[in-house]
């Protein structure tokens, strides 16, 4: 099989390439005299590097290792871990049994396996600088940028919630039951006092998002578990640093006083305010510098990149909370900065961050593998046996306990099925393998500790991490038959749903409008004045439609093919049309029925409330039912604008009504007229004047509403006269808007169209059309008065 | 959020409102800001350009039809009146109704419901689901990669599930027989109820 072929090609070219290497330098001290001080060696120098050998003949042939080492290696061990990612993606069944995290760390074992063998040691890359300077940053950046934001503020007080409170629950449990167990003399480990506890304690309370959020995305889980696990795991990153030192330096301590302690907890504060703000203080600058970065396109990543990276590290120049700060950096920059720069740098900023935090994570666990087989454990069945029991016990206690407690404020309350995900999907990682390592020396017990974080991180993602799925989907599935249903009841069940969302929506989900009211005003006037380069007040339907245009773009341009297919099928169907009106009755069989269900299943549009168009951790949000949607709606107002002028009167003023732009205008004349150039589109506006349009964009119309016109059979020359009195009548309507594109859309006479806009791979137009419409699309330039430049048009009918 | 009788007292007719829809004082109020806010200009009525600047409805498969519903035919705008009105539908079934046949069925009673959301496929408004009207409604819901002829297979089966009197259209009380099904019809939406989100 062509598959297991290529795994294991790939599985045997790396542990080639592993092997290779260290073999390879366990014989490269060969003629080469160090010109480094010892110093400047890097933390992770191996035996026999540093043998000089002096007085050694000129060779032809010479091997500078040393002098390479150390990019050397950190790029092999990151080609090794790419390489074993896309090895995973290979086999595709196995990715969806088996979440990532544990295949890097299985791949770990193997290569520490292998290090082993050849009595290397690790790189010490987990030193406590290279991972909370280097590793931890970008994997927090990726949290922090990629955050949703709406539903991350509505919820925040439950986030905060579980975070801060779950994590203290946590901690503080474990610690104290450990204690407890500490006391038993059949352990074997009294020395370890209470405050030592409390410290691994609160090692292994940090929950990480990474194999959880996978899950959680594959199996569509509701949004609001999704925000609340991802919010959880970012803030307990701070919480659990926080507690980290202040118990490790309670833990140092002999005696600890009272006073301390509660200076300690104040200090918890000041380090989560304190590290807001400065995020706060540096996204702001990054927003008011990308200000004036018009004519340096190219910096402007750099700029995100560092002022984040700034941030972080002086959060903890000032030890107060750096994930805080650099998470709060990103969240308030992300939505200046992407008004200001390019669209260029927009995706380079985007695919940077998701490259640099994927890269880092997958390190992070690939080290964790090597790590575990390469170091020197200390076990202790019980202890170790009873703080895994405690981490799942402390976890699903607190979930349930405070679960209680904050459902009341909550207006969606978490049922038990989502308290079961929440606490079963508590996943150790990252963070708290790092907090191990970074332990005092000073702690008797520090390799004990470290081999039960490790085997606690190994319990969790393997076993928990490999089981949540099934379990989640078992509990899940409690549908009826759906065979039983009847068609009817599903397509009716679905629009009643997306009916009930879309009032949802009207109504606005903000509970806090207020408040959200009042930012946005602030935001407005003051904020935007300042930091984004243009403000014009775009509202968010023409830079939504902007954004789709410019994507729809691009696609096109990268894939050619499979759009030549929307022309013919819209031929195609409308003689199906024809010939179906008059098929008598179809007979269905059950199978036929059984399709049926499927296809509805898998292609319904889902609810937006269930559909977690967020991130996923490991590639760039892309949204493709929503594009469907708003390219639908996007052609069929193009098709109404461009047909507007020969409508019947009625038709013609629903569809009016219902336009997303002020008619005749295009999306383009909606942007500055250099950002785009000259935009060929349809109806002319370049004869909009552009600021005097600027109030009619705040308003966008709704496109027209193909449901809502009823078909009527047109008649061409009566049409455009009176259309042309009546789109007068409708022009005097609009507020202080004056077109003159009635004239050049007069002249595109004796074109026949009906009334219906529609997405155009699937075409249905009236009959008395005779294909008119239909050969418009395929063919641009039967559009008599209007043909070159339309640079874009061809793009923009062919919805995706 | 303004002194509840302030701003009760700017809303015309506000007792035969609450009276008629069943909304309490505090939703009837939360539902006027939202129109406000939703009203930028201050017309004191909507425009369906208003309703069109909510991103998530543009999103949403039959945005456009929601937003429809709430324009009778031949109307341009909807005042405050018309607007609770409307959303007074999703208000959950009062179980407890006294049976009372002289009155009329309240807004949010299974019926009406119903019918709100048979306007929804019907937009001719001629009280009967042509297989045209369902064809649109399914290419609104249905992604693109549906055919034709797929979609079409959808339609008539929808038809003849529903249709007891052959005219090759479903009729409001087919719908409602068809619709008995549905179990959890119109579950309020959560934003009418008055507590927060934390």
């Amino acid at each position: 099989m062509v598959f297991n072929f290529d795994v294991r090609a790939h599985l045997s070219f790396f542990i080639f390439c592993v092997m290779f290497v260290y073999g390879f330098r366990a014989n490269a001290n060969v003629a080469y005299k160090t010109t480094t001080s010892p110093s400047k060696l890097p933390p992770w120098k191996t035996m026999g590097e540093t043998d000089a050998d002096p007085g050694k003949t000129q060779m032809v042939f010479t091997l500078n290792y040393p002098r390479i080492q150390i990019p050397f290696e950190i790029t092999l061990w990151v080609l090794l871990a790419s390489f074993a990612k896309i090895g995973f993606h290979v086999y595709h069944k196995i990715t969806v049994w088996v979440p990532e995290s544990c295949l890097l760390i299985s791949i770990g074992f193997i290569v520490g396996g292998i290090m082993h063998l050849v009595h290397e040691q690790p790189p010490a890359v987990l030193t406590s600088n290279a991972f909370f300077l280097y590793m931890l940053p970008p994997i927090v950046l990726d949290s922090g940028y990629f955050m949703p934001t709406r539903p991350f503020f509505e919820n925040f007080g439950t986030v905060l919630w579980y975070a801060v409170v779950g994590t203290l629950w946590n901690s503080i449990g474990i610690g104290i039951s450990l204690f407890a167990i500490c006391q038993i003399e059949a352990f074997g480990v009294q020395d370890i006092n209470l405050q030592e506890n409390l410290l691994f304690a609160s090692i292994i309370s940090a929950v990480e998002p990474v194999a959880v959020l996978a899950v959680f995305e594959d199996i569509s889980i509701h949004e609001q578990l999704y925000i609340v696990v991802f919010g959880e795991c970012l803030f307990n990153d701070a919480v659990t640093v926080v507690l980290y030192n202040l118990f490790s330096h309670i833990a140092v301590m002999p005696v600890v006083e009272a006073g301390e302690v509660f200076l300690d907890i104040g200090s918890f504060f000041v380090v989560g305010l304190g590290g807001v703000l400065l995020g706060l203080l540096f996204g702001f600058v990054a927003a008011f510098s990308t200000r004036f970065t018009g004519k340096v396109r190219e910096i402007e990543p750099v700029i995100i990149f560092l002022y984040s990276y700034m941030a972080y590290l002086i959060a903890e120049l000032f030890a107060i909370s750096s994930i805080m700060a650099i998470v709060t950096c990103a969240l308030t920059m992300k939505y200046y900065v992407e008004e200001n720069v390019s669209q260029h740098s927009c995706t380079t900023i985007r695919h940077v961050i998701k490259m640099v935090g994927s890269v880092s994570e997958t390190l992070i666990f690939f080290f964790l593998g090597v790590v575990t087989i390469t170091t020197e454990h200390q076990w202790n069945w019980g202890y170790i046996l009873f703080t895994l029991l405690f981490a799942l016990l402390w976890r699903g206690l607190g979930i349930l306990v405070l679960t209680q407690i904050i459902n009341p404020f909550r207006t969606i309350p978490f049922n038990f099925k989502d308290q079961f995900a929440l606490s079963y999907g508590g996943l150790r990682g990252a963070v708290s393998f790092a907090l191990a390592f970074t332990l005092p020396e000073s702690i008797g017990h520090k390799k004990l500790f470290i081999t039960g974080t490790i085997v606690v991180i190994i319990f969790t993602v393997f076993i928990q991490g490999i089981t949540i799925r099934p379990l989640l989907k078992l509990m899940n599935v409690r549908k009826t038959n759906r065979n039983l249903e009847t068609i009817n009841v599903e397509i009716h069940k679905r629009l009643m749903e997306h009916t009930i969302t879309g009032i949802e929506d009207l109504c606005g989900q903000w509970s806090h409008y207020y408040w959200k009211d009042k930012f946005m005003k602030f935001n407005n006037r003051i904020i935007r004045k300042i930091l984004i380069r243009d403000t014009r007040p775009e509202s968010s339907i023409v830079a939504l439609y902007k954004k789709l245009e410019l994507q729809n773009a691009m696609e096109i341009l990268d894939t050619m093919s499979g759009d030549i297919s929307a022309a013919p099928t819209d031929l195609i169907s409308l003689h199906e049309e024809r010939k179906n009106a008059s098929k008598s009755r179809k007979k269905f069989l059950p199978s036929d029925v059984t399709n049926m269900h499927d296809l509805l299943s898998k292609n319904m549009y889902k609810i937006r409330q269930r559909t977690v168009s967020y991130t996923n951790k490991h590639s760039l949000p892309t949204d493709i039912t929503a594009r469907e949607i708003l390219m639908r709606r996007h052609t069929s107002l193009r098709r109404s604008l461009r047909a507007g002028s020969f409508h019947g009167t009625n038709a013609a003023k629903m569809s009016q009504k219902f336009l997303s732009l002020p008619m005749g205008q295009s999306l383009n004349s909606g942007f500055p007229p250099g950002r785009f150039g000259h935009t060929g589109d349809g109806d002319t506006e370049t004869e909009i004047d552009y600021p005097s349009n600027r109030p009619m964009f705040r308003h966008p119309k709704r496109s027209s509403s193909k449901a809502v016109m009823p078909l009527r059979p047109l008649d061409t020359l009566k049409e455009v006269a009176s259309s042309v009195n009546m789109l007068d009548e409708q022009n005097e309507q609009q507020i202080g808007y004056r077109t003159s594109h009635l004239r050049s859309n007069i002249s595109h006479s004796g074109h026949q169209t009906s009334n219906l806009p529609y997405g155009s791979s699937r075409n249905y137009s009236n009959k008395d059309c005779e294909g008119g419409e239909q050969q418009s699309w395929p063919s641009p330039h039967t559009w008599v008065q209007k043909p070159q430049n339309d640079v874009q048009q061809p793009l923009m009918r062919r919805p995706r | 959020m303004g002194s509840t009788n302030s701003t009760l007292l700017k809303i015309p007719n506000v007792e035969e409102l609450m009276q008629e829809t069943g909304f309490s004082s505090v939703h009837i109020i939360r539902l006027y800001d939202r129109f406000k806010a939703l009203d930028k200009e201050g017309r004191g009525h909507l425009c369906p350009h208003d309703f069109g600047a909510i991103k998530e409805l543009a999103m949403n498969p039959i945005g456009d039809r929601i937003i429809g519903a709430f324009f009778s035919p031949g109307q341009e705008t909807v005042d405050f009146n018309t607007f609770v009105k409307i959303l007074a539908h999703f208000r959950p079934v009062d179980k407890d109704r006294p049976r009372d046949p002289n009155s009329p069925e309240p807004i949010n009673s299974r019926s009406n419901k119903l019918k709100f959301a048979f306007q929804l496929y019907d937009q001719d408004k001629d009280g009967k689901i042509s297989r045209d009207e369902l064809l649109k409604v399914l290419r609104d819901m249905l992604g693109m990669q549906v055919t034709e002829e797929q979609l079409e297979s959808i339609a008539d089966r929808t038809i003849q599930e529903a249709d007891l009197d052959r005219d090759d259209a479903i009729s409001f009380e087919e719908f409602r027989k068809v619709s008995a099904k549905i179990l959890h019809l119109k579950k309020a939406p959560v934003v009418m109820s008055a507590e927060y989100d934390c």
